[in-house]
């Protein structure tokens, strides 16, 4: 009986050794542990077996059985194993490949940089006010204290479409709509497009401009000059600061150019600040007194403060765009590089 | 506007670098756009005199030794005809630059470095120059002009520089000039500011002249506009002498760009450099009946200018005539008919305001310019039409060219030339600043403004020259106060006294920005196209006549017909934004384009037209077709929350059998379709394009719908496959209503496949359907379930004639 089971025992473990597959592995294991199998019948014999000598067949019976269920486990998992190994390996593939993408679209670049500045605005507490593109001369000029007469019609080349209505030059165009509708605490701005009849490689007849204004108690240049700091460096970059200069606006007097510390080269002087350190970024100033008064806010309690930005001029200098007429081609190899 | 430094030294005493006065001037409002050195290109050049001076044999050559002082005595070949043994000349070292000339010796072709040379054998150490070769002109210094050497003064120190010598080391400001501040178009006027930033005093140009007892009698000066002309003034010389003008008026001149013609013509020129008053000469000889008047010109009336156009006036424009006829076109240019001429002896010399903005239109509507329509259309102010004339007659006197006489007509209607007091509270002006500037600082600024302050107390009292017509209240001192003491005292602040106010994006343009993100979320790239486009667009689009996007608004100055209408569709642009693509390149690519298009409410306007938020979407390329342009509808009608439906449609630039209207709760909201071939063709294009155009003014009242949330169904959902056999003129859509209206269980349909065929009749197609019924109150049985269906197929067979595909 004990070499019987000797022999099965090694045969099974040659048997199993041999197996080249889970199928082969599997057949082998019905061939001896299955209910037909060899040890099956060597158990079904049992009962010859003289019952003193029974434990002790038992006991062979079951060590035989351990060994090779134990042979046929540890083969199970070397085949398993290898037939993974072989799985992934045929699923070599050349990571180096072109990627498939679910093609995303973008934002425009003038849409991304008035988001920017909505959201820093709007966190400023701004709300944004969107004119009409269409204005009269009353609300692009007159109001704004440029008259008929006035020289700083000379400064800005303007669409007519009647003799009442042009195509706005200025957001500032908005600034009399919003204080005409609505009185102190007034924090607005107003993106939009404007037009002005200009047509080069830096200029381009229709661009975007976003307009700010403040009108509370107590509002005064310094205050300007504060939050025109904050604002810079939203955009610019931490450590880009201002310079306020003279200058001239019909609507804001005080008026100041701003110019910002270069953020290339941090104000040394480079290409892009020509030399400078300062590149000129906007216009603003005190809302004239001639302005409030004409819609009627008294000017005795409330003072303000607006600014104009120049969209594209913005969009150009962050992404390094060279000429103004790129961004109204919709050549999508220019569209695709600037990415929201 | 050009200042020279020399000509600012003439009433500055300007003791600071060119370049720290560009900086002074620029913090003080003044920007200097180039700081010009005037000898810039040249260098090296001495004062040489010649010593000897031999003649190469058979050549117009001489070989000359000359002397140039600690430099060494050099031997030089030179060939203008005017060297001469003891004269002095412009010496070029060795390794100086000067112009280089063509042959002609005049037309300048760039600057050269001189080199050691060789002339028939003759070794050459230098050059002697031209006035030419040194950039100047006989205006810039006399004898400059004579095609030889120039010849320097015989008490010129051997061996100097000649740049002091020649006027060379001058330096020229051009100033960009605020339009507040007209009183700066002069050069006088800059050296006010210079003065008052230097803190130094100012000197008026002379201004005195003596009247002799000649008067003209009779002689008279009406102004029958004096809405536009407040002030005239006019004063008579005679025994004119018609010569050349002195040398330092004439270099003068040469700086800022203004040739010299005459002394008198000179001298009107002069004064509007140095004052900034355009001023007029006639030759009274041509002045008929001793009259002036100013008026408006008669409809139809002619006017021959200095420069021989002629030009038809209307009542817009404004003459100045003699008892006869115009002789002027006022403050743009003289007439013909009253020229300053060689032979003119007497001159009725004129100083007049005219309203800026009557010489602006009459300059533009006409299309004539000068320097004196241009310095009006700024404005100028009566204080320095008066003194004008006093400095025209000085110089007159101080060039001995005529004599003044006592006919002297000044008619004024304007302001006065006086300075005009005005009070403010000192601390209104740093209440505008945020800043408290010290009253002394306030006290130094504003005199050396010239504004003559008081400070009491709280009251501050200006005197405001009369130049100063921008002066008007306490914000324009602060202005001018800021501007002096410094914008770098200006320190930041964040409106601690202002109220808190919500900000940040409104319903729409939130709503606006969710569906162009969403767009980019499906591929499409943001365009942005001008507001204005041509009428060709509308042709392009093949619309008719009557169409009501060619209802649009036309500009009255457009740059070119290209950009003369107001856009009543964003399709074209979108359109030709595909086929620059294409041209380019790119064969697939998505696009969309949300922007106003601009509908009037009547032509020409007389109210704001309607402003329509658009979206338009464009995709083309091989993997595109209407239905991946539908799928970018409906990503437009999830991100509104709500459902689109679309029906065939016809447009004039799609395709008659792939377009479609789409509809938003019954509500028309645009059309999608694929670009027509005609236009595919006519553009060039190699891949197919599909066009969509959606109204988002109508779409905005679904703007910010609110979410609901629907309860998951309690009971399991039944679904249920059928395939239809239908006519082919039969719609997916109608198919879809017909069993949504059978059966309000229904929550969806969906179409997954079409077949047509051999196994189906000719006009017939197989449409499969795949159909979701959700319980509400119980759980569905077989029966029920069944039920519907019957329903379903009853219904669709009596409305559509459909069958189940067997």
């Amino acid at each position: 009986m004990k070499e019987k089971l000797q022999s099965i025992r090694e045969q099974a473990i040659a048997d199993i050794e041999n197996s080249a597959n889970l199928e082969t592995l599997n057949e082998v294991r019905m061939s001896i542990l299955g209910k037909k199998g060899e040890l099956s019948a060597v158990l079904k014999g049992m009962k010859d077996v003289a019952p003193e000598d029974r434990p002790k067949v038992g006991q062979w019976v079951n060590e035989t059985k351990e060994a090779i269920e134990s042979a046929l486990d540890e083969k199970k998992k070397m085949l398993e194993e290898e037939k993974l190994r072989l799985r992934y390996e045929s699923e070599k593939i050349d990571v180096t490949m072109p990627a498939e993408q679910r093609a995303h679209g973008n934002l425009h670049p003038i849409t991304q940089v008035r988001n920017q500045l909505t959201d820093i605005f709007g966190s400023m507490g701004f709300e944004v006010y969107e004119g009409a593109e269409i204005e009269t001369d009353y609300y692009n000029f007159t109001a704004l204290n440029t008259p008929q007469d006035h020289p700083a019609r000379d400064m800005q080349d303007t669409f007519y479409l009647s003799p009442e209505f042009l195509l706005r030059t200025q957001t500032s165009a908005g600034q009399i709509h919003v204080m005409e509708a609505k009185k102190p605490p007034i924090k607005v701005i107003s993106p939009g497009k404007v037009f002005r009849s200009d047509d080069d490689a830096t200029h381009s007849p229709m661009f975007t401009q976003m307009e700010g204004l403040v009108v509370d108690e107590g509002i005064t240049l310094c205050d300007l000059k504060g939050m025109l700091d904050e604002f810079v460096q939203e955009i610019f970059g931490k450590g880009t600061t201002t310079r306020l200069r003279p200058s001239y606006f019909p609507f804001t007097e005080p008026s100041v150019e701003v110019d910002v510390s270069c953020f290339q080269c941090g104000g040394k002087g480079c290409k892009l600040c020509k030399g400078t350190g300062w590149i000129e970024v906007l216009g603003a100033g005190m809302v004239n007194k001639k302005v409030l008064e004409g819609c009627n806010i008294d000017t005795d309690v409330y003072s303000g403060f607006a600014f104009g930005i120049g969209v594209e001029r913005i969009a150009m200098l962050k992404y390094g765009i060279n000429n103004i007429k790129l961004l109204f081609e919709s050549d999508l190899r220019v569209l695709k590089q600037i990415d929201d | 506007m050009l200042a020279p430094l020399s000509w600012l030294k003439e009433y500055v005493d300007i003791d600071v670098t060119p370049k720290e006065l560009e900086e002074k001037l620029f913090s003080c409002g003044f920007e200097v756009e180039e700081l010009i050195e005037v000898g810039k290109d040249v260098s090296n050049v001495v004062v040489g005199q010649v010593e000897s001076c031999e003649p190469i044999p058979e050549t117009h050559l001489n070989v000359c030794q000359v002397n140039a002082g600690e430099h060494g005595t050099f031997q030089i070949c030179c060939g203008a005809d005017n060297v001469r043994a003891g004269g002095k000349f412009p010496l070029a070292l060795i390794g100086a630059t000067v112009y280089a000339t063509a042959k002609d010796h005049v037309t300048i072709e760039g600057v050269m470095k001189i080199k050691k040379g060789k002339l028939r054998g003759y070794e050459s150490f230098g050059m002697l120059c031209s006035g030419t070769e040194l950039g100047l002109s006989e205006d810039l210094y006399p004898g400059a002009g004579y095609n030889g050497l120039l010849v320097l003064p015989e008490d010129a120190p051997v061996g100097a520089d000649v740049k002091p010598i020649l006027g060379m080391d001058d330096w020229i400001f051009d100033i960009a000039i605020t339009a507040n501040r007209p009183d700066c178009q002069s050069i006088y006027g800059i050296a006010r500011e210079v003065a008052a930033v230097l803190g130094k005093e100012c000197r008026e140009p002379a201004l005195d002249y003596t009247e002799t007892d000649v008067e003209r009698i009779p002689f008279s000066v009406c102004v029958d506009a004096p809405d536009i002309c407040p002030r005239y003034i006019a004063h008579y010389v005679y025994d004119v002498e018609i010569k050349e003008s002195p040398a330092w008026m004439k270099r003068r001149l040469a700086l800022v760009g203004c040739s010299s013609i005459s002394n008198v013509v000179d001298i009107t020129n002069y004064v509007l450099k140095e004052l900034g008053q355009p001023m007029h000469a006639f030759d009274n000889n041509y002045l008929e009946q001793d009259r002036i008047q100013v008026r408006r010109a008669n409809n139809g009336e002619k006017i021959v200018t200095l420069d021989e156009k002629e030009f038809t006036l209307n009542e817009s424009n404004l003459v100045i005539c003699d008892g006869v006829k115009p002789v002027a076109l006022a403050g743009i240019m003289g007439g013909l008919n009253s020229e300053i001429k060689d032979d003119t002896t007497e001159v009725m010399f004129e100083s007049a305001k005219f309203a800026r903005d009557n010489i602006r239109k009459s300059s533009r509507a006409l299309g004539q310019a000068s320097d004196s329509s241009a310095r009006y259309a700024k404005g100028v102010d009566e204080y320095t039409t008066v003194m004008a004339m006093k400095r025209a007659l000085h110089l007159i006197e101080e060039l001995g060219c005529g004599k003044v006489s006592k006919t002297h007509v000044d008619i004024n209607t304007g302001n006065s030339i006086e300075p005009h007091e005005m009070k403010v509270s000192v601390s209104r002006v740093n209440g505008v600043l945020g800043i408290t500037v010290p009253t002394e600082e306030m006290t130094r600024i504003l005199t050396a403004l010239q504004f003559a302050p008081v400070i009491d107390g709280d009251e501050l009292t200006i005197r405001i020259p009369a130049y100063r017509e921008d002066m008007e209240s306490y914000p324009d001192v602060a202005e001018e106060v800021i501007r002096m003491y410094g914008y770098d005292h200006v320190i930041p602040t964040f409106m601690p006294s202002a109220k808190v106010t919500m900000g940040g994006l409104n319903l729409r343009q939130k709503s606006e920005l969710k569906i162009k993100r969403a767009l980019c979320g499906a591929g499409a790239y943001e365009a942005i196209h001008y507001s204005f486009f041509s009428p060709s667009d509308l042709d392009l689009l093949r619309l008719p006549e009557d169409a009501k996007e060619r209802h649009a608004i036309q500009l009255m100055n457009p740059i070119n017909v290209d950009l003369s209408l107001m856009r009543t569709t964003l399709a074209s642009e979108m359109i030709y934004a595909i086929g620059r693509n294409q041209k380019k390149g790119n064969l697939e690519g998505r696009l969309f384009e949300l922007g106003n298009i601009f509908i009037p409410k009547d032509l020409p306007l007389t109210e704001y037209p309607d402003e329509r938020e658009t979206l338009c979407v464009g995709v083309f390329g091989e993997k595109e077709s209407f239905f991946t342009l539908k799928g970018l509808a409906e990503t437009v009608a999830d991100t509104l929350d709500v459902t689109f439906t679309y029906e065939p449609v016809t447009k004039t630039f799609l395709h008659p059998y792939q377009t479609a209207a789409v509809f938003c709760e019954g509500l028309e909201v645009g059309y999608l379709g694929k670009l027509s071939y005609e236009i595919q063709d006519e553009l060039d294009m190699r891949m197919p394009a599909y066009i969509m155009e959606l109204d988002l003014r109508v779409l905005s009242q679904w703007y910010g719908k609110e979410q609901v949330f629907q309860p998951l169904p309690k009971y399991e959902e039944e679904k249920r496959d059928f395939a239809f056999v239908v006519d082919k003129n039969i719609t997916c859509a109608q198919i879809e209503n017909g069993i949504r209206e059978a059966c309000s269980y229904v929550t969806n349909v969906h179409l997954f496949d079409v077949y047509e065929g051999k196994q189906l009749a000719e006009n017939k197609k197989s449409m499969a359907f795949s159909v979701v019924f959700t319980p509400r109150e119980e759980e569905f049985t077989n029966e029920l379930v069944e039920g519907f269906v019957a329903k379903i197929l009853k219904n669709l067979d009596k409305k559509l004639g459909v069958t189940l595909r067997a």
